[in-house]
């Protein structure tokens, strides 16, 4: 009890210091406060909990009109703070693009960090930083020209930076240092993003890069670099200006501020040395320049500190990169050795990246250092270790192949980390395939292969593999081999546990045994189709997958019928239509020998297929199809403008089609169906799309057609046309061995485990020497890849026809595409397609339209011209039954549009009714005061309050003497400035029946937005260009609705133009565009997009509120439809 | 350089700066991943980091660790430099600095950054320059703030 007391009372001051932080007092030390109480929590929910108060707590400060910049300020601190926490402050944004507009220097400076911090490239908020940036680019204040500079180089809309441009190109001569650094700085942000736009300004560049300041010119040298990477020719006669700068720096003439631990301009250097490195490569001339500094700069980089080593790295690797001169190789090298025998871990590891760089140029430089390259292998960090690989894979040659690619998957086993092994294994299969020693390692290794790689594993590994095993060289009996040794190897793996195998690994598994189980002779088909079946049976199979095992039986069913029956009749009652219609097509080929035999003749070559990309033997069906009424294919892109015009195309012939084309093109092919991709490739014209395409989908070149223009294509044998493989050469490996053996004698050999690490050495680093003489004694030839792939003939026409089949959706996915082009921000500057209402008076003609349609639900009062708009707000009294009333109303505003009248309260001697006028420019509600006695009712006063609006008595609201059953009318005029929802209004009537006898009649009443919201008439361009002005915006998804019948989004957009007051501007395709205004104050624009069963509707206005208003009572509409 | 991360030991984050477009999920997502790589480090392993397609470059100060993210090709040494750099810079401007310093003034460290590194790249390398451009507009600052006691000054006067 006494514990409870204690920790109560310690807590005690903590409460009264909350008590005592409000007002001013929480607001200056509002960010020490809450950081302070959030390192004090320890849990997350707490957090979270205090988090939330203070954010709810920063909303009603920032959107409180009395928040004074000062305090503004800090709470966008606050909001940084919590955003890095976390924690979504994103109500705090457009206040940041405010502080940064309104504020003096002091709040600028928080509001353009907030901004930087804040928005990201693209942010649309930041179209409302343009002008600010534009005013304070051209302030005279540094300080703010600065802070401008800054924010356009971080973060700025692509598409206005032809308005900044002008003033941002006009700082690079500014007097300051400071701001032209800046402005170049801007101007390579600029140069990233667009680089078309800044195109008109390089020779700008060179002035900068000859600017007298030196923290000027290195900032320029970064937009260089780029320029230089992109095109190297277009700047080698900047080479002299390079080399001069870089002796400069070199020779200490640069003031001592740009030392950095007493190394001249470190950064200058490293960049200086980049950029060399780009213009001399292969170009001896350019190179000679700069030989001379670079042998200079190795030189002067001698002191032991890192900033050095990281000149040095760059030297080293420019002088691997240029044209080479020997002298200053063997200075490069000396100076790797440093790198890579230092105690220093970074040293070691920058060591191993410079050793992986230049043995592509150098292999024998790994030899010097294979001690320390096996120390690497083994060492307990990650990074080191995978670098070491990244060596190893680059001096991988016939002879080390095995022992590499061993150490590369031991790696892969133990790692975690699936980039890392997405990467490794790709780079183990092109080893596998460049170098196997034999048949078995191969098979095997891409067996590891596929499943260390898992699912993850890049397409194209598999699909190498494939064509690999398809395509086959010259020799047919070491290709069967090859097929025998993979057959059997897959068998082997299939009976055991497959479940755990990834399914890239069961597809090529299964291709595999459908193409080529039938070589090897001693193993039962019956067994290869009932571990394939067993294989469909599992449920960690893929649908995917399941495709690939079934067209592998189908090529193997062949003599086993009763089996494939079997199967074919437990798959019929699939859930899959794909696989069902596959046991279909099994099952009918099964049956029928002959068209099995045509269809998927056995053990026919790979090449030598014809391919009839224009799929004319369709020809005859489309000409049918046309003929019988059919549209005639359009190419996508001019559907697309039909599209935006017409949604629904009629996409019948195409669909009509589907199930021919579909079938015959499954089985006939020996591909696999998932191979297959989607196109819109029924005439010819669809090569475009379909090439596009080709880059996601398995390469299908090489891959046999038997469908031609004559249905059918018989197979033709072509003569085999590639060079012959050239083995490698055996008789340079006796004398690699023995450059190897002779510098292991000379390493001291003091251990046993050392000996373990030079029999390993010996074995990873063979090879290399003998590689190296050759290089040195003239230009090597790389060794001939094992397996050499054939040169592809048809290249686009199979890889475009390989594509084509499958035309199902095409047309759902031309459909797709051009919905999601189809950017609002093309229909905002796109001419008017409809023309628009031009009449002035779009309220009365909104009315008369509404009235017409809604003729059955709004109870018309008065006469014919009187046109009434149905009850948006719910009015508690039932409708007035004195329906003669609006007759009464003055004769000025008789024709306005108006509501119901509605019956407000009543007492035994008064009776009020009201009815709401629409004025363009205000409601006008008019009041009926009814005098339901006989007798006169004298000194009848109204009076009319309502918090949220301006009111205006207009006349009527005192009446000195009312006659009994007589009525008299008094109307005010009703303002709304700031948007409600709702508001609601109260009055009061008093009246005398007898002489000093006052009675008070209370009534009250409820008005909605929407009673103030006209439409806004606009023309598209209009509404385009008020768009983009506008700040303030809401979206949202609405319910589209779909009941009537009718286009939905015509059908919603009706709706709600007749329960709000809106003018539907245009309607483009699946895009509408309306706008209102609140009363003729601000204007809210609409755009509405359909979006799958949804309308995405997003608002905007220069009123930070009244979008959401309109929101709801859209909204509110749409529910109530 | 793509973005820049400063957090604590208890993998707090103290400061962030990207230079790439990444949407607040993204960002959060991979501050998380490699606050959490980098803390699993032993203190004998090399500063680099690979991920992704990137590199981490990070170095431990006291208890905060400084961690850039640099493109593949990037020089991790002198992307180790920036970081040291930056830290002499912080420490000369809040004299000594430590960690408290960047908490509790975590903007003023976003200035200095912004002075040093500019859309990802190294703006500035001069000490003095960088120091002076803060100063000079910490100067500003406290004009602005002043008037109203001068005109008050003047008014009792």
């Amino acid at each position: 009890m006494s514990d409870v007391v204690e920790k109560t009372l310690s807590a005690l001051p903590g409460l009264f210091d909350n008590v005592t932080q409000t007002g001013a007092a929480k607001i200056t030390s509002g960010l020490k406060q809450l950081i302070r109480s959030i390192t004090e929590l320890t849990s997350k929910h707490e957090e979270e909990k205090l988090m939330k108060q203070e954010l709810s707590a920063m909303k009603e400060q920032v959107s409180s009109p009395n928040t004074s910049m000062k305090q503004m300020r800090e709470v966008m601190v606050r909001a940084m703070y919590c955003e890095m926490l976390g924690y979504d402050a994103s109500f705090t944004y457009i206040h940041a693009i405010k502080l940064a507009q309104q504020g003096s220097v002091l709040e600028k400076r928080v509001g353009y960090l907030a901004v930087s911090l804040f928005l990201t490239e693209g942010h649309e908020l930041l179209l409302l930083l343009v002008n600010t940036v534009l005013k304070d680019l051209q302030s005279t204040n540094l300080i703010e020209v600065c802070m401008a500079l800054t924010v356009v180089a971080q973060v700025f809309p692509k598409d206005m930076i032809p308005a900044v441009l002008p003033l941002v190109e006009d700082k690079l001569s500014h007097p300051k240092e400071i701001i032209r650094r800046k402005a170049v700085l801007a101007l390579y942000k600029f140069y990233l993003i667009a680089p078309n736009q800044v195109q008109h300004i390089h020779a700008k560049f060179r002035k900068a890069l000859c600017d007298k300041d030196p923290g000027v010119m290195t900032s320029s040298l970064h937009i260089y670099l780029q320029l230089i990477r992109e095109s190297p020719d277009g700047y080698k006669d900047l080479t002299g200006s390079f080399v001069a700068i870089m002796k400069q720096v070199v020779g200490g003439k640069l003031p001592m501020d740009f030392y950095y631990h007493n190394v001249p301009a470190p950064w200058l250097q490293i960049q200086l040395l980049r950029i060399l490195s780009l213009l001399g490569r292969e170009d001896q001339s350019t190179s000679e320049q700069m030989y001379e500094v670079l042998d200079e700069s190795l030189r002067r980089a001698e002191m032991n500190h890192n900033i050095t080593y990281a000149i040095l790295y760059e030297c080293v690797k420019a002088i691997y990169t240029i044209h080479p001169k020997a002298e200053l190789l063997e200075k490069a090298a000396r100076c790797i050795g440093n790198f890579v025998l230092s105690p220093k871990i970074n040293l070691k590891y920058l060591g191993l990246k410079a050793l992986t760089y230049v043995v592509q140029h150098d292999a024998k430089l790994a030899l010097q250092h294979q001690m320390t390259i096996i120390e690497c292998l083994d060492h307990s960090d990650f990074t080191i270790k995978r670098e070491t690989l990244e060596l190893l894979f680059r001096i991988t040659n016939a002879q080390n192949v095995t022992v590499i690619v061993e150490k590369m998957l031991d790696f892969l086993r133990g790692c975690g980390d699936e980039h890392t092994v997405i990467h490794l294994v790709g780079k183990v299969a092109e080893l596998a395939e460049k170098f196997a020693p034999d048949n078995s390692w191969f098979i095997q290794t891409m067996s590891d292969v596929f499943s260390i790689g898992g699912d993850s594993l890049q397409q194209d590994v598999p699909n190498n593999f494939l064509r690999l095993l398809a395509e086959g060289s010259e020799c047919k009996e070491e290709d069967d081999e090859l097929r025998l040794f993979a057959v059997d190897s897959y068998l082997t793996v299939l009976k055991g546990d497959a479940s755990h195998l990834p399914q890239h690994f069961l597809q090529v598994m299964s291709w595999v045994l459908g193409e080529y189980s039938h070589l090897q002779e001693c193993v039962d088909q019956r067994e290869v189709i009932r571990l394939l079946a067993k294989l469909l049976d599992q449920r960690s199979v893929s649908s995917e997958t399941r495709v690939w095992i079934l067209s592998a039986l189908t090529k193997i069913s062949e003599g086993q019928t009763d089996l494939i029956l079997e199967l074919a009749e437990s798959l019929s009652s699939s859930q899959d239509t794909v696989l069902r219609q596959q046991a279909q097509e099994l099952r009918h080929l099964s049956r029928d020998s002959q068209l099995q035999e045509c269809v998927l003749p056995r053990g026919a070559p790979w090449d030598s297929m014809e391919v009839d990309s224009s799929l004319s033997f369709l020809d005859g069906f489309v000409s049918e199809a046309l003929a019988a009424g059919a549209a005639p294919y359009k190419p996508p892109h001019q559907r697309q403008e039909e599209l935006s015009e017409e949604r629904a195309l009629n996409l019948e012939p195409y669909s009509f089609s589907l199930p021919v084309s579909l079938s015959s093109c499954s089985i006939t092919d020996r591909q696999s169906p998932p191979l297959l991709s989607v196109s819109s490739g029924l005439s010819g014209n669809s090569t475009e799309l379909s090439q596009k395409e080709g880059s996601s989908t398995l390469i299908l070149e090489g891959v046999r057609r038997v469908w031609g223009k004559d249905g059918y294509l018989p197979q033709k044998e072509t003569a085999a046309t590639a060079p012959p493989v050239d083995e490698p050469s055996i008789a340079v490996h006796p004398s690699g061995q023995q450059e190897v053996a002779e510098r292991i004698e000379t390493q001291p050999e003091p251990s046993t485990r050392n000996q373990d690490k030079q029999q390993l050495a010996s074995s990873l680093f063979v090879g290399l020497g003998t590689q190296s003489s050759i290089s040195l004694l003239g230009k090597s030839e790389a060794p001939p890849p094992r397996f050499r792939k054939k040169p592809r003939p048809h290249e686009s026409s199979s890889s475009s026809s390989g594509t084509s089949e499958r035309s199902s959706d095409s047309s759902s996915r031309s459909s797709r595409t051009t919905t999601d082009s189809f950017l609002y921000g093309s229909l905002l500057e796109e001419e008017p397609v409809t023309s628009t209402s031009t009449t002035t008076n779009g309220l009365s003609q909104n009315k008369h339209t509404e009235g017409d349609r809604r003729a059955n639900t709004s109870q018309i009062l008065g006469s014919d011209m009187v046109i009434v708009r149905p009850n948006t707000i719910q009015d508690r009294h039932p409708p007035s039954a004195s329906s003669d009333l609006t007759a009464l109303l003055p004769s000025e505003i008789k024709d306005l549009p108006h509501s119901d009248v509605i019956s407000l309260t009543s007492d035994p001697s008064l009776s009020l009714a009201s009815c709401r006028m629409f004025r363009d420019e205000a409601l006008l509600l008019v009041i009926f005061i009814c005098n339901c006695t006989d007798t006169v009712i004298k000194d009848v006063a109204v009076q009319l309050t309502c918090e949220e609006l301006e009111t205006a008595s207009l006349r009527g609201n005192v009446v000195d003497c009312l006659e009994g059953k007589s009525t008299s009318v008094c109307h005010y005029a009703l303002l709304m400035d700031e948007p409600h929802t709702n508001v609601s209004f109260t009055g009061t009537v008093s009246y005398q029946t007898q002489p000093g006898h006052t009675n008070t009649l209370p009534f009250s009443g409820t008005l909605s937005t929407v009673d103030f919201i006209r439409p806004l008439v606009v023309t598209t361009e209009e509404y385009g260009k008020l768009w983009l002005s506008l700040s303030h915006d809401v979206k949202q998804n609405l319910k589209l609705l779909t009941d009537a019948g009718g286009d939905p989004l015509k059908t919603t957009l009706n709706a709600l133009k007749d329960a709000l007051q809106l003018h539907v501007v245009d309607i483009i395709g699946s895009e509408g565009i309306v706008a209102c205004r609140l009363l003729s104050g601000a204007p809210c624009l609409l755009h509405c997009r359909v979006n799958g069963s949804a309308l995405a509707m997003w608002l905007r206005s220069p009123h930070p509120s009244l979008p959401d208003c309109i929101l709801y009572h859209c909204q509110r509409a749409l529910a109530e439809h | 350089m793509q973005f820049m991360l400063l957090f604590s030991r208890q993998g707090k984050l103290r400061l962030q700066k990207w230079y790439v477009p990444l949407s607040d999920v993204q960002k959060k997502k991979i501050s998380r991943e490699v606050i959490q790589m980098v803390l699993a480090r032993k203190p004998k392993m090399c500063s680099f980091l690979e991920w992704r397609d990137l590199k981490i470059v990070y170095k431990r100060y006291a208890s905060l660790y400084f961690c850039c993210a640099v493109e593949d090709q990037e020089n991790e040494l002198i992307t180790l430099e920036i970081i040291h750099r930056y830290v002499e810079l912080l420490d000369k401007y809040f004299g000594s600095v430590c960690e408290l310093d960047i908490i509790f003034n975590f903007e003023k460290a976003y200035y200095i950054l912004d002075e040093f590194i500019l859309g990802g790249e190294a703006q500035e390398t001069s000490k003095k320059n960088v120091l002076k451009a803060i100063e000079q507009a910490d100067m500003l600052q406290e004009e602005a703030e002043t008037p109203r006691s001068v005109l008050e000054e003047i008014g009792l006067t």
